[in-house]
């Protein structure tokens, strides 16, 4: 039993080389300003919807978000009709045939975001052995949140001369560890926008994490409306406690 | 004689037909509206009812959970997500008891903090005291059976690391967590168990519960005196003035709750637990949820494994035998000089185990936790039976009515009480 688990250990260090929570030095993301922070903080639905294209052109390729259906974009503030369109455009799997056969098909707003790969393996097989994570909770996943995810997005650099670099790695100065198996997804100029805002690396990342945030958190902004809703009702319904409970004790000498 | 109906005194003619053969309305009243109470309680004693209210609310959350939850390591993460997203406010739900069970360890803790400044575990309230370490135990097992079930990298790796505590015992220990496990690894039997488990010892814990209530109701409780109630002029009814006294409690206890769910929701939570569960891969810490902190700072702060896992478990039990342990006669620490000083010193020590706890077992940590845990023990095992026989106690008041200094606390205006009146 003892030497199964030292073997498993190593096994697990091994592996660690792309984990995403291994405890080695690192420096702490810089601070940046998010629309949904605060109790009244709100997702900017159109820098949403452009971190949504982001997604769609660049990390879609490799990353899944399996926890997101079609429909789930009207979240960001997307019609049906888009909805639909964007659904028709992609190809999923659809069960078996008549035959038995696998077949695949246009998703529907019901249906889940597509996969880029089957499974683990077939990921791996493709990405140098890596396994890109699922990118549906990933802001609430990691130590930092959104100012670990775009760091990590905007912090790919050359590494310093000193720097061993292992085969088919990438620098990146707030990975843990510094070798992320990632190459660096975006670049400037890479996503045509539609509505004029300018696609550098930062402006990107800055709307592709607003997109995950929301993909994390659908429910964040009805949460904090009925949150107020809740507090404001508490707090009148404390004062009414407090004033009947002063009228009930005011005859005891207590 | 067909048999007796019980004697009712409640004029509406539905409730008196039920009451006359079944006297519940009967016993609620004399347990809930006329009981007894001292009538000096400070806001600490919210927390009893506190700990009622959200064990109602985890039951509930739960049992509406339980409909949508998949106990399969297959399907369990995305479960809960199906929950969070697509279940009609499945997050709401969800977030209520996530962080409903922080809320239950706050509510008890401070609870338990009462008692103990209190001296409410002494004579005649030990079984109620014991009862009470009993709530704990089967409340902790609840807790860190239900966070294993959301089956992130947190649960399964704490799950490991737990149940991997009883292979410490020689011999006995490994077969011990085979048969806790239902195989070789934390996997679909131990989820499967887990889940089960977890819905029945929330009605474990109602039953223990309702003892250590009736408990209550035979010995009464304590006071912020210490002192026995001497004459009725030293109570009031439960209803309205303590109904009414917690009712403020509740209202700023769900203040707090809600700040929580509404507005943090995931404060509380380890990110981990969004990945997950990966037997391949280990986190680089693994830290379980923060009311468990200052125990596994006991288990991390000695370097053998048995050792540490009876100090661990030795920490609570311990509290089974406090009121043996504890020489002095006199409950409340108002009048404990040294006591009074010396609880904090103890607070001071739990606290440091909990950041303890949260930090990895290197360098000061280590010192720090050793420090903390040997202070921990000796104020059980020396200081209090020691300090019994060593303090000198502040003179105590003659009633709950009448402290020692001066002569304030009049009898009771008419109505106040339930109860015929006596001269003072």
């Amino acid at each position: 039993m003892r030497a199964l688990r030292s073997i498993f250990a190593a096994l697990l260090l091994g592996g660690l080389a792309a984990a995403p929570t291994l405890a080695q030095e690192a420096p702490t993301p810089p601070q940046q300003q998010w629309s949904w922070e605060g109790p009244f903080g709100t997702f900017d639905l159109a820098a949403a919807q452009r971190g949504f294209q982001v997604y769609s052109e660049v990390c879609s390729a490799c990353h899944s978000m399996k926890q997101l259906h079609y429909r789930d974009l009207a979240g960001i503030g997307l019609s049906l009709q888009e909805i639909t369109a964007i659904a028709a455009a992609v190809t999923v799997p659809q069960g078996v045939d008549d035959q038995g056969q696998p077949k695949e098909g246009p998703a529907t707003p019901g249906s889940q975001f597509r996969s880029p790969f089957p499974n683990e393996q077939a990921a791996r097989a493709a990405e140098n052995g890596a396994l890109p994570p699922d990118l549906s909770v990933i802001v609430n996943g990691r130590e930092g949140h959104a100012d670990y995810i775009y760091a990590i997005l905007t912090g790919f650099a050359a590494p310093p001369p000193t720097f061993t670099m292992q085969g088919g790695m990438n620098y990146n100065e707030y990975f843990p560890g510094h070798q992320i198996a990632m190459p660096q997804p975006l670049h400037d100029g890479q996503v045509a926008y539609t509505d004029g805002t300018p696609n550098t690396v930062a402006q990107m990342s800055h709307d592709v994490v607003t997109f995950m945030a929301w993909a994390a958190n659908p429910e964040l902004v009805e949460r904090k409306q009925i949150g107020w809703r809740v507090v404001l009702f508490l707090v009148v319904m404390t004062g009414l406690t407090y004033a009947v409970k002063r009228k009930v004790w005011a005859d005891v000498d207590h | 004689m067909a048999g007796q109906q019980h004697d009712s005194s409640f004029s509406n003619p539905v409730i008196q037909w039920i009451d006359t053969r079944l006297p519940i309305f009967t016993m609620m009243q004399k347990e809930y509206a006329i009981f007894p109470t001292p009538k000096n309680f400070n806001y600490f004693w919210n927390f009893g009812a506190l700990a009622m209210v959200i064990l109602g609310i985890m039951i509930a959350t739960g049992v509406l959970l339980a409909m949508n939850y998949q106990p399969n390591t297959l399907l369990a993460f995305d479960s809960i997500q199906h929950i969070m997203r697509d279940v009609n406010y499945g997050w709401l739900i969800r977030y209520l008891h996530q962080n409903g069970a922080s809320m239950f360890f706050i509510v008890t803790y401070i609870h338990m903090f009462r008692g103990l400044y209190y001296g409410s575990y002494k004579y005649p309230r030990e079984l109620l005291w014991m009862l009470g370490v009993v709530i704990l135990l089967v409340m902790m097992a609840t807790a860190f059976m239900g966070y294993v079930l959301p089956w992130g990298q947190m649960s399964y790796w704490g799950a490991t690391v737990i149940t991997n505590l009883f292979s410490a015992f020689p011999g006995v220990g490994p077969p011990i967590v085979t048969w806790l496990w239902g195989g070789f690894s934390v996997d679909n039997p131990t989820l499967n168990r887990f889940f089960s488990l977890h819905y029945l010892l929330p009605f474990v814990l109602v039953a223990v519960i309702f003892l250590h209530v009736a408990a209550l109701h035979i010995v009464g409780s304590n006071n912020p005196l210490g002192i026995d109630v001497k004459s009725p002029q030293d109570t009031v009814p439960f209803h309205p003035y303590y109904t009414a006294k917690d009712s403020v409690g509740i209202c700023v206890f769900l203040l707090v709750y809600a700040a929580f769910v509404f507005f943090m929701p995931n404060a509380l939570g380890d990110p981990n637990n969004f990945i997950p569960a990966n037997p391949l891969q280990t986190p680089a810490d693994i830290v379980p949820e923060w009311y468990f902190l200052p125990y596994y700072a006991i288990l991390r702060s000695i370097p053998n494994k048995l050792a540490g896992v009876c100090l661990m478990f030795g920490s609570l039990l311990i509290l089974f035998v406090l009121p043996w342990l504890d020489t002095s006669r006199v409950r409340s620490a108002r009048f404990r000089p040294v006591y009074r000083q010396l609880i904090w010193v103890w607070v001071a020590a739990v606290i440091g185990l909990g950041v303890c706890g949260a930090h990895k077992p290197e360098g000061i940590w280590v010192v720090l936790s050793r420090v903390c845990t040997l202070y921990y023990f000796l104020h059980f095992l020396v200081i209090l039976p020691v300090l019994g026989k060593l303090e000198h106690p502040l003179p105590l008041p003659d009633s709950i009515s009448r402290p020692v200094i001066g002569g304030g606390g009049g009898p009771l205006p008419g109505g106040a009480t339930a109860k015929p009146m006596e001269k003072a």
